[in-house]
């Protein structure tokens, strides 16, 4: 049968099983999407108000679901619109195709209108990406394409297909199978004698920690860890997209370490003897100083990229395989253990890190941990994506995760304006839930664009801005690193209510803390999307604080209840 | 220290692009890099030579056999290899007593003349890169006027595969 290029990428994605593409039409794909409207394909195409949210949604699908996300743009400034995108899911592992128009092979090359390198702007933000000239390869690098994104280490894959190929008509054949000869995933275990070495530590250890990132949700490795922490009596520790690969409620949970991460999660990390570290990059925000880096640990680092095991640290025992087959491996090989001493050692760490609860502090002034807390009182178990900051940083210390995909957020790029697109992702993976999002006033309005398709698509997700009229992290480095010279940090914002109301958004402002729970309550029990905006705290800082460059036992403590007033102490 | 590092990868385009990006973004010192044609259609085979410490170059390995298009990475600095590299050399040769000085030079050195002009001789030389770097050395008394060199190739012996050391894609 004859179909044109811009069928055989509708076809090809039905086969893969995409039930949802995000995007915007424009001039160099617009055969693409006279097919849509033509063939009546049997998925859903959201119109974004932005590329940059097209990436985030198809992002934040494919971590709400483990599927491949899917966007499409246009050519020149659409695809490049897609970039910070594109390289927010790269950093952390996401599997997303993003199908770009590009000019005719005709012009290709001569600096035709709405003509961008997008396969070189993209290479290094990218897994891989094709540049199609030719429309014999489309079926072909439409199977790869997928596969690539979705299989080994996850990530972002672009095909940018020229017009004439869209165009074009070919007899299809389809591929019956892709076979890559220079890509061949490590889907298997690490090999055994390495697993065999790995027990043998293990089980000689007297202060075993574990550190899990978002590897762990990748494979599907939450029962193996599960297992293994509770036969070996192992403390979890966890990067920030590690938070919802362990159950935070779990005896063995201390949560976040690095920058940002509880002191006695710290101390754990920076004592510990033997360090497993799953599925996590460990990176200089989870690490601090590389050199300082848990100091006593010998290291164990089960990674399916061989290029993370060694990249920023000295690796005692490499592990390169897929964690869920690795630990399943390792499991019957570690032995029964209790580590009471060093288990109470960390209690005691942690008694200290209770007495400096900002909730336990006796204060009137509506915080964002207060806010943070009482969402998670009401709305705990839901999906919530939180954007980039310091409300990011509280998110991860107050609302405990439990389930597998229910914290989403930009680890590694650091992606402000993530969360609102990405949340509407999230909610077309997993309609049945709540999504709330976690967003300060400085990202929300990086993307707020996208209220637009909240009402298009009719999503119900829950916006709370932790609103505190500054870039509120540069302002809390300017407080400590530059003697509070706020360069550029004050926020001046409109009246995100009324914002709201204008899209045909229901929302509150609430600057009380009376007012909060009943705020979120009305919010939960509309039907529809809701936006709260939270006039917080304006000078509130995330503590503890490991200094860039410094060591993770050399952090800014909370303060005590008994300081509060003045600035923190050690 | 240096390392030379053969690669394979197919023949499409931009490849070449990916590794040189991949190279720069992760900040690799390359010293040279030589690409062309393996025995394989469709396979392309690229010599370098890179600078760096034993972590430098487990990067360098483990990150290029991440890009999709490569096939095989290979270091064989450790391993007995040839390693050869060719430079034309265009040397001021005025007078009859230098051009003879220069053409006695390149039999030692087993260079060959391959372009004579009136004010000038041009040397075919392959070796080494301390041979090359010798050669010019000693030339240059007399004015190197120009100088291009391929970089280095590299090729495992046969009698190091033979024992099992060698690798393929």
């Amino acid at each position: 049968m004859k179909l044109t290029g811009a069928q055989i990428v509708w076809e090809a994605l039905v086969r893969e099983g995409v039930e949802v593409v995000f995007g915007i039409p424009g001039g160099q794909n617009l055969p693409i999407f006279d097919a849509l409207a033509k063939y009546e394909y049997p998925l859903h195409f959201v119109l974004t108000r932005h590329e940059q949210g097209a990436a985030h949604m198809a992002d934040g699908y494919a971590r709400a679901s483990g599927r491949v996300g899917v966007c499409m743009t246009t050519s020149g400034p659409g695809a490049t619109n897609l970039v910070t995108g594109l390289a927010t899911a790269y950093m952390d592992s996401s599997p997303v195709v993003a199908i770009t128009g590009q000019v005719a092979t005709t012009i290709l090359g001569r600096d035709g209108f709405q003509e961008a390198d997008v396969t070189g702007i993209t290479m290094p933000v990218t897994k891989h990406n094709y540049l199609v000239t030719n429309i014999n390869e489309l079926p072909q690098i439409m199977a790869e394409a997928f596969y690539i994104a979705a299989s080994g280490r996850p990530g972002p894959v672009l095909i940018d297909i020229c017009r004439d190929v869209q165009a074009g008509q070919i007899d299809v054949v389809w591929p019956d199978k892709v076979d890559l000869p220079g890509y061949r995933p490590h889907v298997t275990a690490a090999p055994v004698e390495g697993i065999a070495a790995a027990a043998r530590l293990i089980n000689e250890a007297e202060r075993p920690l574990i550190v899990v990132g978002q590897g762990v949700t990748i494979s599907g490795a939450h029962a193996q860890l599960q297992d293994l922490a509770e036969k070996a009596d192992i403390p979890v520790a966890s990067s920030l997209l590690g938070l919802s690969a362990f159950p935070q409620s779990h005896p063995l949970a201390l949560g976040m370490g690095g920058m940002h991460g509880e002191a006695f999660t710290n101390l754990a990390l920076q004592n510990c003897d033997v360090l497993i570290a799953i599925g996590a990059r460990l990176d200089d925000r989870l690490t601090g100083a590389f050199a300082t880096f848990a100091p006593k640990a010998k290291i164990v680092h089960i990674d399916i990229d061989r290029a993370e095991v060694g990249k920023n640290l000295t690796i005692a025992l490499p592990l390169v395989g897929d964690a869920r087959l690795t630990l399943e491996l390792l499991l019957p090989l570690v032995r029964p253990a209790q580590h009471t001493e060093w288990r109470a050692q960390i209690a005691a760490w942690r008694t200290d890190t209770d007495r400096r609860d900002i909730l336990a502090q006796e204060t009137t002034t509506l915080v964002p941990p207060y806010v943070i807390r009482q969402i998670y009182e009401q709305a705990a178990g839901s999906i919530v994506v939180s954007d980039v900051g310091q409300h990011q940083m509280w998110e991860a210390q107050y609302f405990p995760h439990e389930r597998p995909r229910s914290h989403l957020t930009s680890g590694g790029l650091g992606t402000m304006g993530f969360a609102l697109p990405a949340a509407i992702g999230a909610s077309f993976a997993r309609p049945d839930e709540e999504v709330w999002v976690v967003v300060g006033d400085g990202g929300f309005q990086m993307t707020m664009c996208e209220l637009a398709t909240v009402i298009q698509e009719e999503r119900k997700i829950k916006i709370a801005i932790i609103n505190n009229g500054y870039l509120g992290m540069v302002r809390q480095w300017q407080d400590i690193v530059y003697e509070k010279r706020y360069s550029a940090s004050p926020l001046v914002n409109p009246d995100f209510a009324a914002l709201a109301a204008a899209y045909g958004i229901a929302a509150l402002r609430i600057t009380e803390r009376g007012a909060v729970a009943d705020a979120i309550s009305t919010a939960r029990h509309t039907d529809g999307p809701f936006l709260l905006d939270f006039r917080v705290d304006p000078l509130a800082m995330v503590y503890p604080m490991v200094l860039p460059g410094k060591s993770n036992s050399d952090m800014l403590r909370r303060p005590l209840p008994e300081m509060m007033g003045g600035q923190e102490g050690k | 220290m240096k390392h030379v590092v053969i690669a394979w990868m197919e023949d499409k385009p931009g490849v070449l692009t990916r590794v040189a990006s991949l190279f720069r973004r992760r900040g690799f010192n390359i010293e040279s890099l030589v690409v062309g044609h393996s025995e394989t259609p469709g396979i392309s085979r690229m010599t370098f030579v890179v600078d760096g410490d034993d972590r430098t170059m487990n990067q360098v390995e483990s990150q290029l056999e991440k890009l999709i298009n490569v096939t095989a990475v290979e270091d064989v600095t450790a391993k007995p290899a040839v390693v050869r590299e060719m430079a034309l050399i265009k040397v001021a040769a005025q007078g009859s007593e230098a051009r003879t000085e220069i053409m006695q030079m390149a039999d030692v050195f087993r260079a060959k003349v391959v372009d004579v002009g009136h004010q000038s001789l041009t040397l075919e030389v392959t070796g080494e890169e301390d041979k090359i770097e010798s050669l010019i050395g000693l030339l240059r008394r007399f004015g190197v006027l120009e100088v291009t060199r391929t970089g280095q190739v590299a090729i495992v012996r046969a009698s190091a595969k033979e024992n099992g050391n060698g690798h393929r894609p």
